[in-house]
């Protein structure tokens, strides 16, 4: 079993390493300012936040519709500390410079992007995950709409600068010039291999137990405040650096941008992928951000066809197509793409059902 | 029928619990006791309020009134409160009003030694047999979430599967170790959950209908196990179950409740020629 677990670990790193290598090669052939990076980028982004919504939602089944206005916290607190000070004054122009008068490098910057959301995370579980289901949902996105009218409240505007843009601060662009993908893998595969890490302890396994059952969970001596606590803090601690990492995609930070629609965004994502799968929320991110970025974008711009003018094609046509084809992926893949398996699971798992070799 | 006095065997005591849902007394003051290393056996026709009795020993309910040791802890103490002081149709309401009330969550519970299975299977259900027993073994963990994440606690992690590995051997389960839980057969899932709460390090263990649902000669087999594992584990065992023979056969001791009280306790020998337990079960005749 050593052995065979051994040579699992050896592949799947080496098809990470594969992976690194083509985002890497992607790059330098195709320019930065290419789709294919973009997508590469975004999808990256997107996939930690995924998998961070998913060590949530699907492992420890804790509904939470939170994740943008963790994402928001975590973009904010990066963006606001690494302004360099000489564009203090003109970034707040309003406010006087702003209050926070020093800059920490990026990333120190995106560690305490993801506290920061942590922080928060904890007081806000405390009352919130007392409850269940729709009602966790229901207070979770009403907390991330708080949180996106607080920060832009003008009483605080010193701090995060109202509702006005946030800029100059280091961007992915000019963090490793040249080597955003690169730069952006590193950064979200080391956060992923974590929180696998984690799912694949005996606290991992805590949390599925709760998310299968509560009650027996309970009965089998899992504490359920103090475990749906610890997943509400982890995991709004990735997505508050996945904020940070999608603040430095965009360029610029308006809260805004981080409405709920990015929260179904991402669960849309999650559910394509399959709860409970790290892979399928992998896999499923940079899907959805190549089909509604690159891939269907075809269907907003009028076309013609010799004389012959394709018919709906035409500006907000691919949202249409779009949900179409989420419709197809709920209706006919329940389960999402990977299921509650993963990737590297699948050759091992069959073995096992088949009985030939356990132990 | 016994008063219940303090007895140095007792792992688990209970006096004068009522439990009370509004204006159903579930459970009217139910005193018994469990002693060590005894298999006792909760029996009553259906809705008499023996898993209610269980819920209240395991810290899901909270008894409206009276007291649960275990270990001569006490783990349960509550008197009628807030709206219930009015309601409260049961007795002995003021025996316990100046003791401290005490709670308990179920999984701290668990950690003191009291392991249960549920009448209606609660296996993890994405979950391999193996993977359920092992989540049993987390609670006695020493490692917090990040020396878990980084794999610092490599060595009780071994122990942990290695101890899972044994409890499925001892249970006959080690060749489906691998298979999800939900997919066994019935007899085996029963036996698994067992094997699961033993995972817990218990030194009390409340079945609640261990045999439900099985053919005579599986519930022959289950009966047998039971002993076996309580004499291996240094157990003591109190189990809700209807199959009379079971009952009979492993029980040291038997308390009877009907609509919620006791209304017998004694040897298998006395339950079975006892009156009152006949006329439970049968009914009356009217005539």
């Amino acid at each position: 079993m050593k052995k065979r677990g051994n040579r699992r670990l050896i592949i799947s790193l080496a098809v990470v390493a594969l992976i690194y290598v083509a985002g890497f090669i992607v790059e330098q052939t195709c320019g930065s300012k290419s789709m294919a990076v973009t997508v590469l980028q975004k999808g990256a982004v997107y996939a930690l936040i995924a998998v961070s919504m998913n060590l949530l939602n699907g492992f420890t089944g804790l509904f939470s519709l939170g994740q943008a206005g963790f994402m928001l916290i975590g973009a904010y607190s990066y963006a606001i500390l690494t302004i360099p000070m000489a564009k203090r004054a003109a970034v707040y122009q309003y406010y006087d410079g702003g209050i926070v008068q020093f800059t920490i490098g990026m990333i120190p910057a995106l560690l305490v992007a993801g506290i920061v959301a942590a922080l928060f995370a904890a007081l806000i579980g405390m009352p919130v995950l007392r409850l269940k289901g729709d009602y966790l949902a229901i207070a979770t996105l009403g907390f991330a709409e708080i949180i996106r009218a607080f920060i832009q409240w003008d009483a605080i505007g010193p701090l995060t600068n109202g509702s006005n843009l946030l800029k100059t601060y280091p961007t992915l662009k000019t963090a490793m010039p040249g080597n955003t993908v690169l730069f952006t893998f590193i950064v979200v595969g080391i956060c992923i291999g974590l929180i696998l890490l984690l799912i694949n302890s005996t606290y991992g396994r805590a949390f599925k137990a709760i998310r299968d059952d509560e009650i027996a969970a309970e009965a089998m001596g899992i504490n359920l405040f103090h475990h749906k606590q610890m997943a509400f803090v982890i995991s709004c601690f990735f997505a508050g650096i996945g904020g940070a990492l999608l603040a430095m995609y965009q360029g610029t930070l308006q809260a805004n941008g981080f409405k709920s629609a990015m929260t179904y965004e991402i669960l849309l994502i999650v559910v394509i992928g399959g709860l409970g799968s790290v892979s399928g929320s992998i896999i499923a991110s940079f899907l959805f951000i190549a089909c509604s970025e690159w891939w269907l974008r075809f269907l907003d711009t009028e076309t013609m066809i010799g004389d012959f003018k394709v018919p709906l094609l035409a500006p907000g046509f691919r949202m249409v197509a779009f949900s179409v084809v989420i419709m197809v992926v709920v209706l006919f893949f329940r389960k999402g793409i990977m299921g509650d398996r993963e990737l590297w699971d699948l050759g091992s798992r069959r073995k096992a059902k088949g009985g030939s070799d356990i132990k | 029928m016994s008063e219940s006095k303090n007895n140095d065997n007792n792992v688990l005591r209970l006096t004068d619990i009522t439990m009370q849902f509004g204006g159903v007394v579930a459970i009217n003051n139910l005193s018994l006791e469990v002693n060590t290393g005894e298999i006792v056996a909760l029996i009553g026709p259906n809705g008499a309020g023996k898993t209610t009795a269980f819920n209240c020993i395991t810290g899901v309910y909270e008894p409206t009134n009276g007291a649960v040791y275990f270990h001569g802890k006490p783990i349960a103490v509550n008197h009628p409160q807030g709206k219930m002081v009015k309601q409260y149709s049961g007795i002995n309401a003021d025996k316990y009003k100046d003791q401290k009330a005490v709670v308990y969550t179920p999984d701290k519970i668990t950690h003191m030694g009291i392991a249960r299975t549920f009448q209606n299977i609660r296996l993890f259900k994405s979950q391999t047999a193996f993977e359920n027993v092992l989540i049993g073994t987390h609670l006695r963990r020493t490692s917090n979430f990040l020396t878990a994440s980084f794999r610092l606690n490599a060595k009780e992690e071994k122990a942990m599967r290695e101890k899972a590995r044994n409890l499925l051997e001892i249970v006959g389960l080690a060749d489906v170790g691998d298979e999800l839980a939900t997919s066994l057969p019935y007899g085996k899932q029963r036996r698994l959950e067992i094997a699961r709460a033993l995972a817990t390090d218990p030194t009390l263990l409340l079945l609640d209908e261990p045999a439900a649902g099985m053919n005579p000669q599986e519930t022959d087999e289950l009966g047998e196990f039971i002993v076996g594992i309580k004499n291996k584990f240094d157990l003591t065992v109190f189990m809700i179950e209807h199959h009379m023979n079971l009952v009979m056969d492993i029980s040291d001791r038997i308390y009877v409740l009907d609509f919620g009280k006791q209304i017998a306790e004694g040897t298998p020998d006395e339950i079975q020629k006892n009156p009152v337990v006949i006329a439970a079960y049968l009914g009356v005749d009217e005539e």
